[in-house]
């Protein structure tokens, strides 16, 4: 066990990946700069320059390639340096890595990794804030992780790794350096498609991921503080969604907040609110609550904090439920 | 073996070949180049200070961008990207929105009535292909204007870089390409971009010209870009220019560059630097003075001084706000969610 931040629990899984022959890294900068968060920092010098490979300023490129790796029999792990850089990228993902198991009638899969870094809260530059994983969470054929810990990220990258399938893996940026955490050495997962109960509770289920983690135990201990009793679930994976988990903490609390920084509509959380209403309608107590992004683009630094959901919406929401 | 680039000045301020220029043009290209660098450095300044997000600084570039820009006419467009505030600012996007984007405010994108320059572009290689619609436009409504796109070696990887290049030469669009060949794509080195020899030769493969200028050389990259705009007015088409040039500082202030290059190199380039040649030229022709350089400096100062203040001073987004970009007219739904927000704005 090591005390790590986010960036190096992650610079830790690359590195333990890396013992299996077949897997390479491609990104922009990730080789002598070490990636633009040093999450591949000092890997290419350990493991050569035709494993951790420095690509061209190509997303497009990238992802093809990794595809064609991948049908070959390499493990490709990506390196985005932000979401919203993945756009270019977006047809090879949508069109070719995410149905080409479909296409050839499981003749051909592209088992791959495609990181990346997003969500707000840095102040960063324009298309640096982004959480538009839900155009990841609407296409057929592809898995989605977003990490909150440095242990979760590392065992989740891991098992991205070994997936059959090619997995979206979401990193917020604003926990790589803020959060810290005991990391186990050398290999382990994470299961893709388990969620874990985080806090234990009884009057309301809080349901989040990701960044937004931070900002839900916040509002769970401020709800304690007035005597309400709220369970935490961070989802870790959001495809496959662990509905059982989801719904046995929903049937006994009766109340629920999904709680993400994404825009609302088409959000995780409307999926999520379809499934309870659909197989929990009876033990509801209160309508589901969501607490989200807005419908907007992210804005700049000189308001985004308009945009994050903040604690006192998420406790607002959770008391609204125990209201009704 | 690499094709020479146009060059009228050496690095030492020596004609290499016949100067064009009146020397009030030439002293006109050295204040615009200086006081750009006066912002570069301010811009760097503030960030350091915190009062300004991650900045991308271009000094070192400074001819590159004076030189694009100079000779367009009000009516020509400019569609570049996030390096490239020196050239944006000679085509009349004003410095205090420069800054107010690089500040975080979302009215830094808000460019002048009149004024044909689109927001700086944050992603890159997408913005090459706007350029060419703009020109397209142009040709359609039989306008005389032209559309100039700048970006980076970097940006050349990208594939929105083929389809403008395709879509220029396909239907001879009157524009430029303008590429800024400084060396890096934050650490990956040209080479790493493409094999080709030169970025200037890709314009072959499109069907239309392609130059390679030294872009450290105000005067040639101004007379290569005039000879461009002439062009693509008489309806000849487009022109991709290569401006060979250096970046001297980091990729952006976020970024720590002794990483992945060496200090000596750096300093090579900064022998090369573009207002030193211009201001060996100008002395050599008795038309620079310390007493003009101070004034002209001084003049930048307080100028970019005042663009610091009103920047700094736009009033602070209130929460509802942030929703009046999304629509021409709010969708019932953002009415809601504003609403919403705004009962947690205390
Ligand atoms: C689509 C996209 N991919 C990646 C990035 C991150 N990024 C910003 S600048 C840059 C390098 C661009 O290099 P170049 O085009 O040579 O321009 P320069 O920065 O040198 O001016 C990269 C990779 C981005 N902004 N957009």
């Amino acid at each position: 066990m090591r005390t790590l931040n986010m960036a190096q629990a992650l610079r830790d899984a690359h590195d333990v990946a890396l013992e299996d022959p077949r897997v390479v890294i491609l990104g922009e900068d990730i080789g002598r700069a070490g990636g633009v968060f040093r999450v591949t920092d000092g890997l290419q010098q350990r493991h050569g320059s035709d494993r951790v490979i420095d690509t061209p300023v190509s997303e497009s490129g990238i992802v093809g390639t990794a595809y064609g790796m991948a049908i070959a029999g390499l493990r490709p792990i990506v390196e985005i340096q932000f979401l919203g850089f993945v756009y270019p990228a977006y047809d090879q993902i949508v069109s070719h890595v995410a149905r080409i198991r479909n296409r050839s009638q499981h003749r051909f899969t592209a088992p791959m990794v495609i990181r990346l870094p997003y969500g707000a809260g840095i102040g960063a530059a324009e298309h640096h804030s982004e959480s538009t994983e839900a155009i990841f969470t609407h296409i057929a054929g592809l898995k989605v992780v977003v990490a909150s810990t440095p242990e979760n990220a590392k065992g989740l990258l891991l098992a991205a790794l070994e997936d059959p399938d090619p997995v979206i893996f979401l990193e917020p940026i604003r926990l790589y350096r803020s959060t810290t955490g005991d990391v186990a050495e050398g290999h382990y997962i994470t299961p893709i498609g388990e969620s874990v109960t985080i806090q234990r509770g009884d009057d309301v289920t809080l349901i989040a991921y990701g960044a937004m983690i931070r900002e839900t135990l916040q509002a769970a201990n401020l709800l304690e503080s007035v005597g309400v009793s709220a369970e935490v679930i961070d989802l870790q994976t959001l495809v496959p969604l662990d509905s059982e988990l989801i719904l046995k903490s929903v049937k006994r609390t009766g109340r629920a907040v999904l709680v993400h920084e994404a825009p609302r509509t088409g959000g995780v959380g409307a999926e999520i609110a379809a499934q309870i209403q659909a197989q929990a309608l009876y033990s509801l107590l209160a309508p589901i609550e969501r607490v989200t992004g807005w419908d907007l683009v992210v804005p700049l630094r000189k308001a985004e904090h308009h945009y994050i959901p903040s604690v006192e919406r998420i406790t607002a929401a959770a008391r609204r439920t125990l209201e009704s | 073996m690499l094709a020479e680039p146009t060059r009228i000045l050496d690095a030492d301020g020596s004609p290499v070949s016949e100067v064009e220029h009146e020397l009030d043009t030439v002293r006109y290209l050295y204040r615009s180049m200086v006081t750009a660098r006066i912002f570069d450095r301010k811009a760097s300044a503030l960030q350091r200070q915190g009062r300004l997000a991650t900045y991308a600084p271009f000094e070192g570039q400074e001819a590159s961008q004076i030189g694009t820009a100079a000779s367009l006419k009000e009516e020509d467009w400019l569609v570049a990207s996030y390096r490239d505030a020196a050239a944006m600012n000679l085509h009349g996007y004003p410095w205090e929105l420069l800054l107010a984007g690089r500040m975080g405010d979302e009215r830094g994108g808000h460019t002048p009535e009149g004024i044909n320059v689109l927001p700086p572009s944050i992603t890159v290689g997408g913005h090459m292909i706007h350029a060419a619609g703009i020109a397209w436009a142009q040709k359609i409504k039989k306008n005389n204007a032209i559309a100039v796109t700048i970006f980076g070696d970097g940006a050349t990887s990208e594939g929105d870089f083929h389809e403008a290049m395709n879509f220029a030469g396909v239907f001879e669009l009157p524009m430029i390409f303008v590429c800024q060949n400084n060396g890096w794509a934050i650490s990956t080195p040209r080479e790493r971009q493409t094999a080709s020899e030169t970025i200037a030769q890709k314009a072959h493969a499109y069907g239309f010209t392609g130059v390679l200028v030294d872009g450290n050389d105000v005067l040639a990259v101004d007379q290569v870009i005039r000879h461009s705009i002439d062009r693509a007015r008489q309806g000849k088409g487009p022109t991709l220019v290569e401006a060979l040039t250096y970046r001297i500082r980091g990729h952006t202030t976020a970024d720590d560059h002794s990483r992945y290059r060496e200090k000596t190199h750096i300093e090579s380039w900064r022998r090369n630097d573009p207002l030193n040649r211009v201001q060996k030229f100008l002395k050599a022709h008795d038309a620079w003075s310390a007493q003009w350089q101070s004034e002209i400096e001084q003049s930048a100062s307080s100028q970019i001084e005042h663009a610091v203040t009103r920047a700094e001073n736009l009033a602070p987004f209130d929460v509802g706000e942030i929703f009046s970009g999304s629509f021409a007219e709010l969708t019932p739904t953002l009415l809601e969610q504003r609403q919403e927000a705004e009962g947690y704005d205390s």
